[in-house]
């Protein structure tokens, strides 16, 4: 079997193919050098950091340690995709997006995309978190700027949100 | 040409302005690449690419100390795909480089200094190729017993390791009556391990390949024109054939102010005719950059019995490993600040820094002033025990306040309201906590899986006072340069400053808005096509590149001012911008009243302007002189939880009061509070490099800890003082560093007060605590 090989993955919501990729390629590697996506980020590429964080299959995985070609058929989401893809509509933002704007959980950004993934999945799941239930979600996704303060407040604003406007966006 | 191919950005939204207001000085303004940045759209320096690209990686000394008896390429070149290796050889110009003394080389070539010394570069079309090349590569070294203790490193007759020697500086600070002696004395020798930045993003950039034989460097740095610099020097190129872009920067604190990859990659480019990508991996990105200095700090405070400080001796040795990078600059905080905001009449200190063959130190967030707090506080509770003081109230009977003496004799003329960040700080109400026992498994100190006993968890609090320079000191003019053209009620601000996360970009937008009156803030990319902004560090670019662009824009304003008085027959004395309209002044006749965007239409204005800070000064061979512009002041108190036992500590609760001049953003402000207290944090209770015999143990994420939300409280800031700093663009000081320096002994005190135990180290380790 060659070394190198065409596969398809479905990323946010499109088939998309993948020429003369290495077997041994990431997941993350593919996103970010052969499909032109490079949301996930590439901080420490041995699952310590979080900042990779994508969707695939709806669970939340580092994508620097899933070997790309096994995610064939599998559905994959990344930030790139995450405001289209939590109800179909042509939003720019995710209300988690929007909220970590609000509340100034952006300061370099390097985590941001692992930490917007890591929340919609957590909200997802709890819709209501105890204040430990989120920092341990979250404690996957490392941050050098923040001190997580205003992040935690991005939380807060989208479960409020949420639960005034019935859904997520 | 460079770009990701999908329209990436790095400048986008000229105006994104809060909900409410106008988006000037005072808001909580939006940042204006927080959209691309939700988005994953932003482009960092690791997401750049460019048709042609090939991939750099770097051969690196397994040793921290030997000598390269040979270096064999062949097994590279063999290896297909591979495009270009190069080594010291291949270094057209200047083979050394380094922000303040050129003493690095470019590639070790006779001997290695410290542990992950690059000594090649290899060039290939994929990666993993580049890896393999990297690997293929066979160095001949002769192990030598590497100098790691920076006592023996300066001590008489230890042969250097470097042509300039092995001390870096050697300052002293001698004032006052030398001879007097204290009612009460206490000494104690206290120890700082070595910090990593860790910015989530590596090292990285592109570099790109003109056809006039120059090249274009996109770059994640914090200081563009100190990189041009060192570049051209080493490629023997004019600097305008160097041209520096900043691509986005994931995250600094002082990791990014030498040069990494910059001048390999270029090398790397100029050889191929191609483009050049690196990317550091983690494990990389801790040889690859330098971190804070490791110190050892003996002091003796002299005080009278009512606890007046009348004298403190002093002698400390920062261990600057193999190459200077900026441990003068740095030995020089940490001795000018060494004895804290307090009055000290009378000062013996001697300041070491020294070269072994540990990794290199340099800058990191605090710069020196970390160190010595750690030092100072800890001395100030030994004195309040040792009197029978409250500590409170031993700091607040030596606070400083402004037109007091530092110990470099230079008089504080600026704000520096020490007593109110102590009262408000220590007198702030406790939130109320729950009690160890009342808390869930995950709340005690250990979290998960390491499993505290909730009824021998006990509770301890901790205070400390710190301070440090604003801006660059010593005689050394560190300027800004901004540009501002106006058309139409656009303006257009362009300056070379460093956005590393800080929020320069929104300040900067808030700045302009502020001056001139108009909504829409185009920022131009930070390139070298302008003049030095300076470096992003020291708490400098809100005042310094702040103080460009609103320069700038003042002068541009007066222009516009001027074109409108001259249409209407008006002086130009006698109009005004109020919002967004320029109006005329109370008794000005004919009444204007226009909006800035319609004042002239077609017309552009354009200014560029130089900012620069008031002089400073040498410090002379008794350490005097008026050597820094400005300062800031910070405590915070913390609030732990340690279980004595196994020795684990939670940080609970942490309080801060900072003296912040004005508020210019306070979401912005209030995001340097709690990460800056975070990297303090971590100092105290997680993070250090571990070095065995100059040989790195913990270079990955897994046993290098940072703090994660679990590990951080929530910070309480108990006040925001506002004085306005004199000379400072709206009042402001930097708010970037001071967080960073009282936390780390606030939270240490906390667990001494927790445990009874002295603990004369940070971090603070399982064993100093259980053993």
């Amino acid at each position: 079997m060659s070394e190198y090989c065409a596969y398809t993955l479905r990323v946010n919501g499109r088939d998309r193919e993948v020429s003369d990729g290495w077997l041994g390629e990431s997941l993350l590697w593919v996103l970010r050098e052969r499909l032109d996506l490079p949301g996930a980020k590439n901080a420490c590429e041995q699952g310590e950091c979080g900042s990779c964080s994508v969707l695939v299959d709806g669970s939340l995985v580092c994508a620097c340690l899933v070997l790309a070609a096994s995610a064939v058929g599998r559905d994959i989401v990344t930030v790139e995709g995450i405001a289209g893809a939590i109800d179909g509509s042509d939003a720019v933002l995710s209300d988690v997006q929007e909220a970590f704007l609000t509340e100034g959980a952006v300061q370099c950004g390097f985590c941001t995309p692992g930490l917007i993934m890591a929340v919609h999945d957590l909200l997802d799941r709890v819709p209501l978190p105890t204040d430990l239930e989120v920092r341990e979600a979250i404690s996957g996704n490392l941050c050098r700027c923040t001190g997580y303060g205003r992040i935690m407040e991005a939380v807060w604003t989208t479960v409020r949100l949420r639960q005034v406007g019935g859904q997520a966006r | 040409m460079v770009n990701s191919g999908t329209g990436l950005s790095i400048v986008t939204d000229p105006s994104v302005v809060s909900a409410s207001g106008r988006g000037v000085i005072g808001e909580s303004v939006r940042r204006p690449d927080g959209t691309p940045k939700v988005q994953g759209r932003f482009a960092f320096s690791s997401d750049l690419w460019a048709e042609g690209m090939l991939w750099g990686a770097t051969v690196r000394s397994p040793h921290p100390s030997a000598r390269i008896r040979s270096i064999d390429l062949s097994g590279a070149w063999q290896i297909p795909g591979v495009r270009a290796v190069v080594t010291y050889d291949d270094v057209p110009g200047n083979k050394m480089f380094g922000l303040e003394h050129a003493d690095q080389p470019v590639f070790a070539h006779d001997v290695v200094r410290f542990h992950g010394e690059p000594i090649a570069a290899v060039a290939a079309d994929h990666p993993d190729t580049a890896r393999r090349a990297m690997e293929a590569i066979v160095v001949d070294y002769e192990i030598l017993t590497p100098l790691v203790d920076p006592e023996i490193a300066i001590a008489e007759g230890t042969p250097p390791i470097h042509p300039d020697g092995n001390l870096f500086r050697r300052l002293v600070i001698r004032r006052g009556d030398m001879s007097v002696s204290g009612d009460v004395v206490v000494e104690g020798t206290y120890e700082v391990g070595m910090q990593d930045q860790a910015p989530l993003g590596t090292e990285s950039g592109l570099a790109v390949p003109d056809d006039d034989g120059g090249i274009d460097l996109w770059i994640s740095t914090q200081w563009l024109h100190a990189d041009q610099a060192q570049v051209a020097a080493s490629l023997a190129l004019p600097e305008a054939k160097v041209r520096l872009h900043l691509a986005g920067v994931g995250g600094a604190f002082g990791a990014r102010e030498d040069c990494s990859l910059q001048i390999h990659i270029c090398l790397l480019a100029l050889q191929t005719g191609r483009p050049v990508k690196m990317v550091y991996s983690r494990e990389e990105s801790f040889f690859g950059h330098v971190h804070r200095h490791p110190a050892r700090m003996w002091y003796r405070h002299h005080a009278t019995r009512d606890g007046r400080i009348v004298k403190v001796e002093g002698r400390f040795v920062f261990d600057g490993g193999a190459y200077a990078s900026t441990s003068s600059a740095v030995l020089a905080n940490a001795t000018c600040f060494s004895t804290g905001p307090y009055k000290v009449p009378a000062v013996d200190l001697l300041g070491l820094a020294a070269r072994t063959n540990n990794l290199p130190c340099g800058a990191m967030r605090g710069f020196g002033a970390v160190q010595t707090c750690f030092g100072h506080e800890a001395q100030m509770d030994k004195l309040a025990t040792t009197l029978g003081i409250d500590p409170i109230e031993l700091r607040l009977l030596n606070a400083m306040q402004t037109g007091d003496s530092c110990i470099t004799g230079q008089i504080v003329t600026g704000a520096l309201p020490v007593e109110e960040v102590i009262r408000s700080c220590a007198e702030a109400p406790m939130p109320v906590l729950a009690e160890p026992v009342d808390s869930p498994m995950m709340a005690l100190p250990g979290g998960a899986g390491r499993t505290a006993d909730a009824a021998g968890v006990k509770r301890g609090v901790g205070f400390a006072l710190g301070w440090k320079n604003l801006m660059f000191s010593e005689g050394f003019d560190d300027f800004s340069t901004a540009s501002c053209h106006l058309l139409d009620g656009v303006a257009t601000v362009k300056s070379a400053c460093a956005e590393v996360g800080q929020g320069f970009v929104t300040l900067a937008q808030q700045i302009a808005r502020t001056v001139l009156g108009v909504d829409d803030v185009i920022l131009a990319p930070a390139d070298t096509h302008i003049g030095s902004a300076g470096s992003t560090s020291a708490s400098r670019q809100t005042w310094m590149s702040g103080g460009a662009i609103e320069l700038a824009c003042r002068t541009v304003r007066q222009k516009l001012l001027s074109h409108v008085g001259a249409a209407f027959g008006v002086s130009v004395d006698d109009l005004d911008i109020v919002d967004r309209r320029i109006v005329s002044r109370h008794s000005a006749k004919p009444v204007i009243d226009l909006d800035v965007a319609d004042a002239a239409p077609g017309v552009a204005f354009s200014a560029v302007e130089e900012h620069h800070h008031a002089p400073t000064f040498r410090l002379d061979e008794n350490g005097q002189g008026n050597a820094h512009v400005s300062f800031a002041v910070a405590a915070h108190r913390a609030v732990v939880d340690v279980d004595v036992e196994l020795g684990l500590v939670r940080v609970v609760e942490i309080t801060t009061s900072m003296d912040v001049g004005k508020v210019l953003n306070p979401l912005q402000l209030l995001g340097q509070v709690e990460g800056g207290t975070a990297q303090g944090i971590g100092l105290a209770v997680m993070e250090e490099i571990l070095l065995t015999a100059g040989k790195v143990r913990n270079p990955s994420f897994t046993d290098y800890l940072i703090p994660t939300a679990l590990d951080m409280p929530p910070v309480n800031v108990a006040q925001l003082v506002e004085v306005p700093e004199p000379g400072a663009p709206f009042g402001a000081k930097g708010a970037g560093e001071s967080p960073t320096i009282s936390s780390t002994p606030a939270v240490v005190a906390a667990i001494r007060n927790a445990t009874g135990r002295e603990l004369p180290r940070t971090p603070v380790r399982p064993h100093d605590i259980a053993l």
